[in-house]
């Protein structure tokens, strides 16, 4: 299926010659996708891509986040109500954290979480009825990295395709900062982005060189990258 | 739809590196972002963005009544829309204390320093006048809207131009443009806004605060002013004292950026011009800068979009690295001086070179008097510029 691989499409235009999977004659239709009748459209506008053996979907330009189930992402503590805490992530609407959904904690010993904390969490529910609801413990009980971040850093909001694009195994930004200098770094899919270098000078420089990097290409990334050690060491 | 929150986590990373005079976008705490002013095919409409600050002002005029007690006076009316898809918090056509604000500072700007000829729009005195009409929308909002606003207006009433009008005897032609040419407003002088942002007890002072610096701040400090140094505006909101010296500090630096915007909003009138009077195309279509989604198989989409050579795998080609680095988005203007980037528009971008290090000359330099300043500014971006040709313009 070459010919759809990677095609630019616009809201409206009818997606014609979808492949079939082999055994059940199905083609599952992502984001940005509809049928209309027996058509399919495109409603967003983006690139067109095709995963074996029957799924497409349209990667768009977007920062309003939609909430999906599992995915991680970074919440900020609006609100304290009782057993649960309010966490904006971005979209529609606020998500619910309950005070025992962390790990090692019960009803006497409650977790501390002020108003104002950024929670690195998992969304458990995302359903377009209900509130979404997300928990800082995997299935096992344990924290697995998630919780409140209380340690310094710097917090900013990017697009959505700019944190998809980061978390492509194929994508060299991490690896090549990395290779530079070491840092903390917190990807949330709803588009926020935790950074922690050494100094706030380095956490300056990374969270810029992240945000530069969303309309970059591998080589040129590598080449930031370079520029950026370089830049920051002749600073001192 | 409501505001999103500021974390603990970004306003106390936010103030401590205010503290150290250093600013998230690399900029130094006086520089401007990259000031960009674009005019429209039409007369009277003008974009500017401030970094990712986006303003649209358009002018309009009607032939109508005077006031009652200005009968030889044309009007001039200002009005600031904030356009939900600038903010989530923005919402259509709902007044907020923000946009009341926004609304009243520009009025006062623009209405209150009577920069425009009110008296040269009279056509029939106690009948006839020219309403010239000023429609501000915010396209974008990442932070000083109110600068950005001032200049999209002034720039847009020098702009703009009206139709010609004959009166003979009870009758009143209005030309069309095919007839006679239309005529500009007369522009007496330029009042743009400044808006200082102060931090720590207002220690620690910003200009051309982001939204997020915005959030964090203890109180602001907008200075209206014309390149001749006659204040037309000051207002202070926020809970904060400012001491008397402070005020007049802010005075100095005021007077420095607005020279500096008012040279470039010329600059881009007469670029602007000579395109026109050339022929040329010219509007937003034409100035407006490409960006590449480069999502997943980068090399792939570049390819299909620059129709050119480059090779397919993104591992293979680390000799053309210096190339395609210099055609990336990341090369900015350099320097203080307004550059012409191409037709009708004129870019600035202070925030272009880094030279943290270089504050407290600058500071220095302020209480030194202007000329001096301006000197040291140079030699500081000069300086930048040798000692570290190679640093990106982010960092």
């Amino acid at each position: 299926m070459a010919a759809h691989m990677d095609r630019i499409v616009l809201p409206g235009d009818k997606i014609s010659d979808l492949k079939e999977s082999e055994t059940s004659k199905k083609v599952v239709l992502g984001p940005g996708l509809r049928t209309e009748t027996e058509d399919v459209y495109a409603c967003k506008p983006g690139v067109l891509k095709f995963k074996e053996p029957n799924v497409y979907w349209i990667d768009t330009h977007q920062k309003r986040y939609v909430p999906v189930k599992g995915e991680h992402v970074i919440g900020i503590v609006t609100q304290k109500a009782g057993d649960i805490f309010r966490v904006d992530i971005g979209g529609s609407d606020q998500a619910s954290l309950s005070y025992l959904s962390f790990e090692g904690s019960t009803k006497r010993n409650r977790p501390d979480v002020k108003v104002g904390d950024i929670v690195y969490s998992r969304l458990l529910v995302a359903n377009k009825d209900m509130e979404p609801e997300v928990v800082c413990i995997d299935s096992h009980g344990r924290s697995s990295g998630m919780g409140v971040i209380r340690s310094g850093g710097f917090l900013f909001k990017t697009s959505l395709n700019l944190v998809r694009k980061m978390c492509n195994p194929q994508c060299v930004l991490m690896k090549s900062l990395g290779n530079k200098f070491p840092f903390e770094v917190m990807v949330g899919m709803n588009g926020r982005i935790w950074v922690k270098g050494r100094t706030n000078k380095e956490t300056v420089a990374l969270a810029n060189a992240v945000c530069a990097a969303e309309h970059m290409t591998n080589p040129q990334i590598k080449a930031m990258c370079h520029r950026l050690a370089d830049a920051l060491a002749g600073f001192e | 739809m409501r505001d999103v929150p500021i974390s603990n986590c970004e306003r106390e990373f936010l103030l401590a590196i205010i503290a150290e005079k250093k600013r998230v976008d690399g900029r130094q705490p006086t520089d401007l972002r990259q000031v960009k002013i674009q005019f429209g095919s039409n007369f009277g409409s003008c974009e500017v963005s401030f970094g990712k600050t986006r303003v649209l002002a358009t002018v309009s005029s009607e032939v109508a009544a005077p006031k009652q007690r200005r009968p030889n006076e044309g009007i001039l009316f200002v009005n600031v829309e904030l356009s939900p898809m600038g903010h989530p918090s923005f919402e259509q056509g709902r007044q907020t204390e923000e946009s009341v604000e926004l609304n009243r500072l520009m009025e006062r700007c623009l209405k209150e320093s009577r920069c425009v000829d009110l008296e040269s729009l009279c056509i029939v005195v106690g009948e006839k006048v020219w309403t010239v009409r000023v429609d501000v929308t915010v396209v974008n909002q990442d932070g000083n809207m109110l600068d950005c606003a001032s200049i999209a207006a002034i720039a847009a009433l020098a702009h703009f131009k009206r139709p010609d009008v004959t009166v003979k005897g009870q009758e009143i032609t209005i030309h069309t443009s095919d007839e006679r040419d239309p005529i500009p407003l007369s522009i007496h002088h330029m009042p743009l806004c400044v808006t200082f942002a102060f931090f720590h007890q207002g220690k620690f002072l910003l200009i051309d605060p982001q939204e997020r610096e915005e959030r964090v701040t203890e109180g602001k400090m907008v200075i209206g002013m014309n390149k001749h140094r006659e204040i037309c505006m000051l207002q202070v909101t926020g809970q904060m004292l400012l001491h008397q010296d402070k005020v007049k500090q802010c005075t100095k630096m005021a007077f420095v950026k607005v020279v500096e915007m008012t040279e470039l909003i010329q600059e881009a009138l007469a670029n602007d011009k000579t395109a026109r009077s050339k022929g040329e195309k010219c509007g937003f279509a034409m100035s407006s800068e490409k960006e590449i989604n480069t999502t997943v198989s980068p090399a792939k989409l570049v390819e299909d979009v620059s129709k050119t050579d480059l090779p397919m795998s993104s591992d293979s080609d680390s000799g053309s690295e210096q190339e395609m680095v210099e055609a990336g988005p990341q090369e900015r203007p350099v320097g203080d001086s307004p550059k012409v980037v191409g037709k009708g528009v004129a870019i600035i971008g202070s925030a272009a070179v880094k030279k943290w290090e270089e504050e407290e000359e600058r500071v220095k330099g302020d209480k030194k008097g202007k000329k001096k300043k301006e000197a040291s500014v140079k030699e500081a971006s000069v300086k930048g510029q040798q000692s570290r040709p190679q640093a990106s313009a982010y960092f």
